[in-house]
């Protein structure tokens, strides 16, 4: 239903009058927008640092900082994963420019997570590797952290140009698999309470579906034109 | 941390107490919200008095008892123990209440009885958590007779020589301090005495991550994450777990010849 509303204004978005005001746009290039959404993505750092200092963490501030880093990483994969999505469904361009920042702020995150982690267990290796092979819960979010390597490694423009524009995305495509898997991570991670876990594991399910139902009629359009 | 001015019991830990704002501020009462902070946000929604206790089940006289009546049946002791969540951490707790073999002699069980029985309030109103069905209410737990007749298992009504808060279970709760934390069943409303094992709330929930005994046991691990080590609330690192919390020599012979990983 929401898709379909969407297609419409997409289309409205292609009439002639709002092409004119495309040239305008390029004119205001929103220079501000990146560094914004990454000192904005950074601020939660100096907030966790800040409550750690004051004791506002709580009786138990690793747990704490180890549940709000990983809720960081899963929030800040799902907002680089809606971006291209809202692109093609509003037309507006500038969700696609903040979409890698929005990635390497989610894998920022994700290795601060694995780090608390660490710390957690006193930088043993040994309690990592029995974890992440007997506890699924664990080897799941191991997985989830390690395909965002290769993303990250591969995030920039010379990339895309090294590696070819189709191969580039196919890599990207981990960036759901990662995504899912750490859905499963927060699922398997709380004692009852799935209702958040689940949210999170519907909205990129959808953002995933949007994906896959968009791919066909966008390239239709595209031809023509 | 404060220590008590009094001479330490028989079975009382010496190990630093838990401060009071800390044990009263990370809880898990899912009756009052999830989140470890919830609880004690909430609490002001249950009212611990008026509050009566239903005793039924296998015992000579079935009877509803006036809290105050019930806890004017017992001296009121100081019990100073460990208290290990399952889910990997710690705490000392100073509670304040009386041995809860006193109580069930008192109730004086029948031949049939082999289990207690705990039942926490149900009340949407008071435990607004309930109008979730994160669990099924009431929360319910269970002791066979000979743990409940143990000298550590103890009906807890004040924290640090203050009445119980309401995030900590107020009026009366369980404490099982050799078991893990969800066995201390808080705002108790019903103990009855039964033949069968008690459904306990959480082993009907997750059957294979807990079971009715739930005795800490470093040597099995929760299905998600290792019980070898635990944080003491407080402290930055983390230390061993140990056999039934510590409490080995006092309770290990009541699960003589028990498989514990079965048993777990």
């Amino acid at each position: 239903m929401s898709t379909g509303d969407a297609r419409q204004s997409a289309a409205t978005a292609k009439t002639p009058d709002r092409r004119s005001s495309r040239p305008r746009r390029k004119a205001a290039p929103l220079g501000w927008l990146v560094p914004a959404v990454t000192v904005g993505g950074l601020l939660p750092v100096a907030v966790l640092i800040w409550d750690a200092s004051t004791g506002a963490l709580g009786a138990n501030p690793i747990q704490r900082a180890t549940l709000q880093t990983g809720l960081l990483t899963l929030t800040l994969l799902v907002a680089s994963l809606a971006c291209t999505p809202l692109r093609l469904l509003t037309g507006w361009t500038w969700p696609a420019r903040i979409r890698k920042a929005l990635g390497l702020l989610a894998f920022g995150y994700g290795v601060l997570h694995f780090l608390i982690y660490l710390f957690d267990h006193g930088f043993s290796l040994g309690v990592m590797f029995e974890d992440v092979l007997n506890r699924p819960f664990v080897t799941v979010g191991f997985t989830a952290l390690l395909l965002l390597v290769p993303l990250a490694l591969t995030s920039g423009r010379n990339a895309v140009k090294r590696l070819g524009f189709q191969k580039w995305t196919r890599l990207h495509r981990l960036v759901y698999l990662s995504a899912g898997l750490g859905a499963l991570h927060y699922f398997w991670g709380v004692k009852q309470d799935i209702v958040p876990p689940l949210l999170y594991a519907g909205v990129i399910a959808v953002l995933f579906a949007l994906r896959l139902v968009r791919r066909g009629p966008t390239r239709q359009k595209a031809s023509p034109a | 941390f404060a220590r008590p001015a009094r001479p330490l019991g028989p079975y009382d830990t010496q190990e630093a107490v838990t401060s009071y704002q800390q044990a009263t501020t990370y809880n898990n009462f899912y009756e009052l919200g999830t989140d470890k902070a919830d609880p004690a946000r909430n609490a002001g929604s249950l009212k611990p008095r008026p509050w009566t206790v239903r005793i039924d089940g296998e015992v000579k006289k079935p009877q509803t008892v006036d809290i105050d009546t019930l806890q004017s049946w017992f001296p009121l002791e100081d019990r100073i123990y460990r208290m290990r969540c399952v889910e990997g951490w710690s705490m000392v707790m100073p509670w304040l209440g009386f041995p809860l073999a006193g109580l069930i002699r008192r109730l004086e069980p029948t031949s049939k009885a082999k289990y207690v029985q705990f039942t926490a309030l149900l009340d949407p109103k008071q435990l607004p958590g309930q109008k979730g069905n994160v669990l099924d209410w009431p929360y319910v737990e269970g002791l066979r007779l000979d743990e409940a007749l143990h000298p550590l298992a103890f009906m807890a009504v004040g924290l640090h020589g203050r009445v119980l808060p309401g995030q900590n279970g107020a009026p009366l709760r369980l404490v099982v301090p050799w078991k893990y934390g969800f066995k201390g069943i808080k705002s108790i409303v019903k103990i009855t005495l039964t033949e069968k094992q008690p459904q306990t709330t959480w082993a009907r929930a997750a059957p294979g991550e807990y079971g009715f005994y739930a005795n800490v046991n470093p040597a099995v691990p929760h299905p998600r994450w290792s019980q070898a080590t635990e944080r003491r609330i407080g402290e930055l690192g983390r230390r061993k777990t140990l056999p039934f919390n510590g409490y080995a020599d006092e309770v290990a012979g009541l699960y003589k010849g028990m498989d514990l990983r079965k048993n777990f």
